[in-house]
């Protein structure tokens, strides 16, 4: 069988979701954020509900996520998206609203909007992108940097005595009694990027059923450039180092805290 | 017995050779080509061809969406 006999259209198995535009997305090659983005329109474009979906772009390496997205969205100043989100989903409470923020918008100058929303139980979805790194302005230190990792701002390693120990910002958000789901993900390899698909769907099935409940899906994700490595390399060190202080699985699942090593 | 065939079609212009892809086939049927595109990377292209299976691994991981996977059963 040739290779034109197998490349028509009634074999496509995978293609990339309409949702997504044809503009090239702004993120260095091999970038955990186009990733997420991908996931995340399809799992919109599979529920349907790319009608009914308003997103929030965040400040940060994703302050462009709106050009791409190909549904509605909504710039917010930076670390404020969950503020915005709850006024949007407050005026349109029949509307699916996610957030879209990394670790410098979430966990460093938006770390007050997102306890208070959270504690408010917004029906929301937030997604927290984390590569533990400053990407956008140049790999500065960020409060989610592992003890010990070299960046601009801490070329000697980051030192716990003076500049504190990296945030575990999704197991705090897991104590408070009105977040409904939490739950931490990768994209490093396609078993993980599925896994992680299927918490979006989950997060956002739960957000139809109209009950008050944050949904908290963090993302840990490389950012090559700015720990100066391969994409390939920088999975490889995520998985070895990250995975050990950051452990992927699900903390909360419709309010009930799960087992989780780093809690008990 | 039915074998599946797979083909994998990437945009060119759009690949910027991350080679996540690469690694991620469990058939080495991907490779970067030598040759840079538009912008200046090296994009992935089929190398092994006969080996696809269209398992869509390389779809999945690929984080720019370049990647259109196609897959049929073959009867011999």
């Amino acid at each position: 069988m040739e290779l034109e006999d197998i490349i028509k259209d009634e074999n496509i198995v995978f293609k990339k979701t309409k949702l997504l535009n044809d503009k090239p997305l702004s993120y260095c090659p091999g970038c955990g954020h186009g990733t997420v983005h991908r996931i995340l329109m399809e799992t919109i474009e599979e529920l349907g509900i790319d009608e009914e979906t308003i997103g929030i772009a965040p400040v940060g390496c994703a302050v462009m996520a709106y050009e791409f997205m190909e549904i509605d969205m909504q710039e917010a100043a930076h670390g404020r998206a969950p503020a915005l989100a709850t006024g949007i989903k407050r005026v349109y409470p029949n509307k699916y609203v996610f957030t879209y923020q990394g670790d410098g918008d979430l966990a460093a100058i938006g770390t007050a909007e997102t306890m208070h929303c959270c504690n408010r139980g917004e029906n929301i979805l937030i997604i927290f992108i984390n590569n533990g790194i400053y990407g956008m302005t140049g790999g500065q230190m960020a409060p989610t940097t592992l003890e010990g990792a070299k960046t601009s701002t801490s070329p000697y390693g980051r030192d716990v005595s003076t500049m504190g120990y990296p945030i575990r910002i999704t197991e705090l958000i897991a104590q408070l009694p009105a977040v409904r789901y939490v739950t931490r993900q990768s994209v490093h390899t396609p078993a993980a990027v599925r896994k992680a698909k299927a918490a979006i769907r989950k997060a956002f099935e739960y957000q139809s059923e109209g009950k008050q409940g944050t949904c908290f899906i963090e993302f840990l994700s490389n950012c090559n450039s700015g720990w100066k490595m391969t994409p390939a390399q920088a999975n490889k060190w995520m998985e070895e180092n990250t995975f050990k202080y950051y452990v992927p699985g699900d903390i909360k699942d419709n309010f009930k805290l799960l087992k989780n090593p780093i809690i008990e | 017995m039915a074998k599946v065939r797979g083909a994998v079609v990437i945009d060119k212009e759009k690949c910027k050779g991350c080679g996540l892809c690469v690694d991620a086939c469990k058939f080495q049927v991907l490779q970067l080509s030598q040759n840079v595109n538009l912008k200046g990377y090296t994009p992935a292209f089929m190398a092994n061809a006969e080996n696809c299976t269209g398992c869509t691994n390389c779809a999945t991981i690929c984080p720019d969406a370049v990647i259109t996977v196609y897959r049929v059963k073959e009867n011999n």
